[in-house]
Parts: structure tokens; C-alpha cells; sequence
């Protein structure tokens, strides 16, 4: 069983930071995914008008979700896929455990899914003796190792290849090998023959035309086509905002998921599900059933500035170009979405309460904002979480009472040119107590926990000491010196 | 001074209204809203009469571009917002892309290279032109550095707040600024250049940090 520890993302980036190994796996995703995704970019003629596009259709659809969804549900219905509607996690849980339930499967095969993983169903199902086997590569690794998903797109990506020939060495009871074809061969031996046993195959959905009932699963193992194909039951499990209105809309999108993703201009496999299967003789299931899910994505939507939140696509491009996933990994967010858009995501579906450091967890770079193929602006959103987390009436964070104060003294010290001039008068006086050699080096002891923030910067850096001439003596000087034009 | 004195040099009239203080970034940042309108305010009244704002930094320029949404359903300060933040430039765009000038006589010596700092990079779109600025310094060997675009990892609060990421973010900067070999590393915002001269000078590193106003008004060779 994992925890969640969205609430302490201090102390997990602590621990993240003093992780060599972590480091190393960090460096080569930044250098290798940054890399290809440029790439893939240049080999489309106008990047940025497919940007423009892929937004405009997730806006236009988000103004009518609720036209595009019935709309949706109406067009997969004529194929014969059933849907059920879950208000939250636990109802999504519920459902999905009747519908396995009913047909008398004690295993189930899944395919890699960010929903499922954000409603905890594998906790679920083996709560209630049900074996889920996840059958991604990487996401099955995580499943040996009890852990949850450190990238939206590449689960793993915080393991070696050292690590993982030791846990299939103690899991799965292989002789260790650093042969990554042995090990990849391993995993597939044995998730073959779970795909030939499950009856039941639960996965998520990349996108659901409306105007078609078709479902879109976007892969590069053949995994996502087996599980969906195989069982004879499967259950798709689709967050409410996955929906875009027309089958022409899925160019715009195949085009930058992949490129912007794994760096690849199309991913190796792409599942096109239409309605469940016609004749006995036909390959594939004899149902299918979605789940939509809106766990938090109503409320989302019905804030003009949250609501870009549902444009998402789930590319993990924001992850990649993160410095401050870069540094700490994708664990330390505490939460099954990590980086900048699991730092605007996970406070919103979980409670700004039990996620009030996310928000703050970025630099306001806006590395994310940049690479983002809907363009989300997330500092924007980043920023819009810290107004209601400083508002203690709409959040019911208590933030400090130190900061609370230093603000009301910054605002009232910084506001009038009299003030201001004293308070520089005043830390030219109080600095002496640490310049030294003309800078101001490591401050401990006493004075950093009167002042925080100066034992907080000088851990690390040196200050510079106020100029013995502000920038006004020097204005006014000019001015007498008759040279003030 | 040396913002004024290249201002000068390109004919420009320069005035500093003493009244000014602090844009009220760091409140906005740090999600008190109320302060930073207060001072979001104070700052219109003061420019709104001024024919064209010039400042020497990036972020500060961009958050005065930020000021309307913090009059939600207030027509008129929105209405004053955006008219004071359509004419706010920061030094280098306002230099190259509106008074249509990239060389300004200056003089420096050194291998220089560019930071860029994320607000004028990717608020003000400036790119390019800091880099004209640089290039045309009489002197001045410019050597662009790697992931020259990424973060400092100052981002404000955020430095004091998780002081270790932060200064993990800044030694991949200073790791880059080392392999340029430069004598001096050069940005538009002050804040960047004491994160970055702050790991600097702790580590004992020769390279020296310039703000690019400092590097424009220089004459000496």
C-alpha cells in the first residue's frame, strides 16, 4: 500500500534531493526528453498554430461539456457501450468493482490510466480480493515495488535498470541480469499469460469523440490493445473532461500528444475503439463499459481561471521541463500527478488543505507554460491557488502568522517613499551585525531565527550588503548638480 | 545610474518620481492579493501621467503587466491598469524594439554571457534582443552558454521557502556559467544576478555578475 503525502512536500524534497540515484535518472529524463521533444516539434510546419488550435477545441468543448458528453454517450450507445456515471473516486471504485465483480473474474488485466491511479482503484480491487495486474512495462515494475508513479508518462522513470533486475530477482524469482532484453522478456512471458486468462480488462481513455462514440488509447507496447481486446469484458475509466466533439479534432491532437509526451511523432499504437464487437466471430469484447468520472472536474470547470486545468492532455512535457521536478522527482509532489500540473491538479481534486505546499513548489519559471501543447497557463493557475491559500476565508488554510505579518509590514513599510527610505536607513544600521568583508556570508544562531529568510538564503549563497549609496542619493545628487536632463 | 545614463545617451528625458517604491510583485507572488493591489494603485497613480515607463528589470515590468487582474469587476482601475502597463517596457525592449536602437556605443571588456531571466524571457517575449544589445558592445566577446533560458532558480519567495531546491537549480546554472569560461555573467534582473552572484562569491568563483544596464553605459575597453 502507498501514501499519498501530498501535505509535505518539504520534507519528501529533502529527502529527494539527498537521493544520488534519483539525481541521475532526473538528469538523463531532462537531457533525453527535453532533447527529443524539440525535435519532434521541428518536424511540424506551425507548431504554435497547433497549439492554438488544440486549445481552441478543448475551450469549445469545455464551454459544452455537458453537450459533447451526452453527446458522446448517445453515439457509443448505438455500438453497445454501457455508461455509468461516478461523482467521485469511491463511486468510480464502487462501480468498476460490481461491473468485475459480476462477471467472476479474481484477476484483472489494466493498461496503464492516470484516472484509475487518481481514484486508487488497485486499492480497491485488492481490498476486495480482486488481483489487478497492471501490464505497462513500467507500471507493472511500480506494482511489484508498491509504489505509485513518479511521471504521468513514464511511471518508472526514478528506477535504474540495477534496481529493477533486483526487484524481479526478489519478485518474480528470475536470476539476476542486467540484460534489459531478458528482463523486458521476463515481463512479457508473464503478462501474456495473465492477458490470456483475465476476463476482464480495465484501462483509461486518451480521448472520446463525440460526434462518433469512438474512444482513443494512445501506446507503445501492444499492451493497451490486449487488455482492451482480449477479456471479453472491458471497463474504461475516463475523466469527464476527455471528451473532444469531432473525429477530425484527433489530428490536431495525435500530432502534439506523441511530439510532446515521449518526443515521438506518433506513438507505436493507437487503439480506435468503436462500440463492442458486431458477430460471435469477431474479435473483441462482449462489453464494454465506461466509467465518467468527475471527481473535482465540475468544480473545476465552473471557475473561468481553474477551468484550463481540464484542458490537460496528460503529455507530462511540464514534468520534463520543470527545474524543480528536474530536482526532486516526481514523489515528492505526494500525489499520482506530479510536476507543475500535478502542483495545480492534485490541490484541486484532493482540498487545497491537504496539498497547501503544491502551489508554492515552483519558481513561477514558466518553463511549463512554454512547452505546454494546450497552453495552459499553469503559473497563472499556480498563482490563483496561492490568492485562495492566503485567503484564509475561501480556504480554510491558516497560513503563518510570520508571514501574515511580514506582508502587512511589507505592505505598509514598502508603500510610501518616507518609509521605505527609513526602512533602507534602518537595514544599513542592522546589517553590521553580519557584513562581513563587504558581503553578508552564512547567517546561523540567533539572528537566522529572528530572521528566517536571511538563515534560509545564506545557507546557501551569499547576500549582497546595501550600496553605501542608494540609487536616490545618487538620483538627487545628479539633480543638484544641474544634470537632470 | 546606469539605466539613466543609457536612457540619456539615447536622447531619452528621464525623470524618477521619488514617490515610487515596490511594484508589489512579492505579494502577488506569494498570493496577498489585497497588499499587491494597494500597491498595484499607488503605482498607477504615480506612472499613469508619465509618456513612457521604463524599467531595468524584467519582472518587475511584467507584474506591472499582471496589475489588471487584481481589479476583478472593477471597470475603471482595470481600464488604468492596462493603459499604464501598454506603455511599461523593460530596458531592452524598449531600447531595440521601440526606439529602434542595438548599439550604444558602449565599451566593455570580457567574455560576457547571457542569463536570461524567466519574466523577460517568457512575459516580455525578449529573447533576442538583450543578446543584439550585447553583441554590439565594442569589446565584449559573447559566448551564449547552455540552457541559458532556464531558471536561476530564484523565483522569489520560492528561494527562502525551499532553499534547497533552489540552490539545486542554481548550481546547474553556475555548473553552465563555468563551462562558458566567461569573465562576467550578464541579466536583466537584479534578482537573478544576487541568486547567481550569491552562489558565486560563496563558492569563491572569479566570474562577476553585471546587471546589462551596467555593461551598456560602460566605456571602458
Amino acid at each position: 500500500m502507498h501514501h499519498l503525502t501530498s501535505d509535505n512536500f518539504d520534507q519528501n524534497a529533502r529527502e529527494a534531493l539527498r537521493d544520488p540515484v534519483l539525481h541521475g535518472a532526473l538528469r538523463n529524463l531532462a537531457d533525453n526528453f527535453v532533447e527529443r521533444r524539440r525535435i519532434a516539434m521541428s518536424s511540424v510546419d506551425d507548431w504554435e498554430g497547433l497549439r492554438t488550435r488544440a486549445r481552441a477545441i478543448k475551450d469549445e468543448t469545455l464551454a459544452h461539456l455537458d453537450e459533447y458528453l451526452l453527446q458522446f454517450v448517445e453515439n457509443a450507445e448505438k455500438g453497445g457501450v454501457k455508461f455509468h456515471w461516478a461523482r467521485d473516486g469511491a463511486e468510480a471504485c464502487r462501480i468498476v468493482l460490481e461491473l468485475v465483480k459480476a462477471s467472476g473474474a479474481e484477476m484483472v488485466v489494466k493498461s496503464k490510466s492516470m484516472a484509475t491511479e487518481e481514484i486508487h482503484l488497485n486499492d480497491a480491487l485488492e481490498a476486495a480480493g480482486i488481483e489487478p495486474i497492471e501490464t505497462d512495462l513500467g507500471e507493472w515494475i511500480i506494482q511489484l515495488a508498491h509504489e505509485i508513479p513518479s511521471h504521468i508518462v513514464v511511471p518508472a522513470i526514478h528506477k535504474t535498470k540495477g534496481q529493477i533486475a533486483d526487484l524481479f530477482v526478489e519478485k518474480v524469482g528470475i536470476e539476476k541480469t542486467g540484460d534489459v532484453d531478458v528482463l523486458t522478456g521476463t515481463a512479457r512471458r508473464i503478462l501474456r499469460q495473465k492477458f490470456a486468462e483475465a476476463k476482464v480488462g480495465i484501462s483509461g481513455v486518451n480521448f472520446g469523440v463525440a460526434e462518433t462514440g469512438t474512444i482513443l488509447i494512445l501506446e507503445n507496447e501492444g499492451n493497451i490493445r490486449m487488455t482492451t481486446g482480449l477479456p471479453q469484458k472491458h471497463i474504461a475509466v475516463m475523466g469527464i473532461e476527455k471528451v473532444v466533439p469531432r473525429f477530425t479534432d484527433l489530428d490536431v491532437f495525435l500530432k502534439l500528444l506523441p511530439r510532446s509526451g515521449t518526443g515521438q511523432r506518433l506513438t507505436a499504437y493507437q487503439s480506435l475503439i468503436t462500440g463492442v464487437k458486431k458477430r460471435p466471430d469477431d474479435e473483441g469484447p462482449d462489453e464494454i463499459h465506461v466509467v465518467l468520472l468527475d471527481n473535482g472536474r465540475s468544480k473545476m470547470l465552473s471557475h473561468p481561471v481553474t477551468r484550463q486545468s481540464l484542458a490537460c492532455i496528460r503529455c507530462g512535457a511540464c514534468l520534463n521541463a520543470c527545474p524543480v521536478y528536474q530536482q526532486v522527482g516526481g514523489h515528492a509532489y505526494g500525489s499520482v500527478y506530479p510536476g507543475p500540473i500535478g502542483a495545480v491538479i492534485t490541490p484541486q481534486l484532493m482540498g487545497l488543505s491537504k496539498a497547501k505546499q503544491l502551489p508554492y513548489a515552483s519558481s513561477l519559471c514558466g518553463a511549463c507554460r512554454e512547452v505546454c501543447p494546450v497552453k495552459i497557463d499553469i503559473p497563472e493557475l499556480l498563482l490563483h491557488l496561492r490568492a485562495e491559500i492566503a485567503d484564509n476565508n475561501a480556504s480554510n488554510v491558516k497560513r503563518k502568522f510570520s508571514e501574515r505579518l511580514a506582508f502587512k509590514l511589507y505592505g505598509s513599510m514598502w508603500s510610501r517613499a518616507g518609509r521605505y527610505n527609513f526602512g533602507t536607513k534602518a537595514a544599513r544600521v542592522m546589517q553590521k551585525l553580519v557584513v562581513r568583508k563587504g558581503k553578508i556570508g552564512k547567517v546561523s544562531g540567533f539572528i537566522a531565527k529572528l530572521v528566517p529568510p536571511l538563515g534560509a538564503w545564506t545557507a546557501w549563497r551569499d547576500a549582497p550588503p546595501i550600496a553605501p549609496k542608494t540609487f536616490r542619493q545618487q538620483w538627487r545628487e545628479k539633480l543638484r548638480s544641474g544634470n537632470g536632463n | 545610474m546606469s539605466t539613466v545614463e543609457v536612457l540619456e545617451r539615447v536622447g531619452c528625458d528621464v525623470d524618477f518620481d521619488e514617490r515610487q517604491t515596490c511594484c508589489g510583485q512579492p505579494a502577488f507572488n506569494t498570493g496577498y492579493r489585497r497588499e499587491a493591489s494597494d500597491f498595484a494603485k499607488r503605482f498607477i497613480e504615480i506612472f499613469e501621467d508619465a509618456e513612457t515607463i521604463v524599467s531595468p528589470s524584467g519582472s518587475c515590468t511584467a507584474m506591472v503587466k499582471h496589475f489588471h487582474e487584481l481589479f476583478p469587476g472593477d471597470e475603471e482601475w482595470r481600464h488604468r491598469a492596462e493603459s499604464v502597463a501598454a506603455k511599461t517596457h523593460d530596458l531592452c525592449g524598449f531600447l531595440v524594439n521601440l526606439l529602434k536602437v542595438d548599439d550604444l556605443g558602449a565599451a566593455f571588456s570580457g567574455r560576457v554571457t547571457w542569463h536570461d531571466a524567466c519574466h523577460g524571457l517568457r512575459d516580455l517575449c525578449l529573447r533576442d534582443e538583450p543578446r543584439q544589445l550585447l553583441r554590439n558592445v565594442k569589446g565584449l566577446e559573447f559566448v551564449e552558454m547552455t540552457n541559458a533560458d532556464v531558471c536561476c532558480g530564484f523565483g522569489g519567495t520560492f528561494s527562502v521557502k525551499y532553499p534547497e531546491i533552489s540552490a539545486g537549480i542554481l548550481d546547474n546554472k553556475i555548473e553552465a556559467i563555468e563551462k562558458a569560461n566567461v569573465t562576467t555573467v550578464v541579466s536583466g534582473d537584479s534578482s537573478c544576478l544576487m541568486q547567481i552572484g550569491g552562489r558565486l562569491s560563496r563558492i569563491g568563483s572569479k566570474v562577476k555578475t553585471m546587471h546589462i544596464a551596467e555593461i551598456l553605459a560602460s566605456r571602458e575597453t
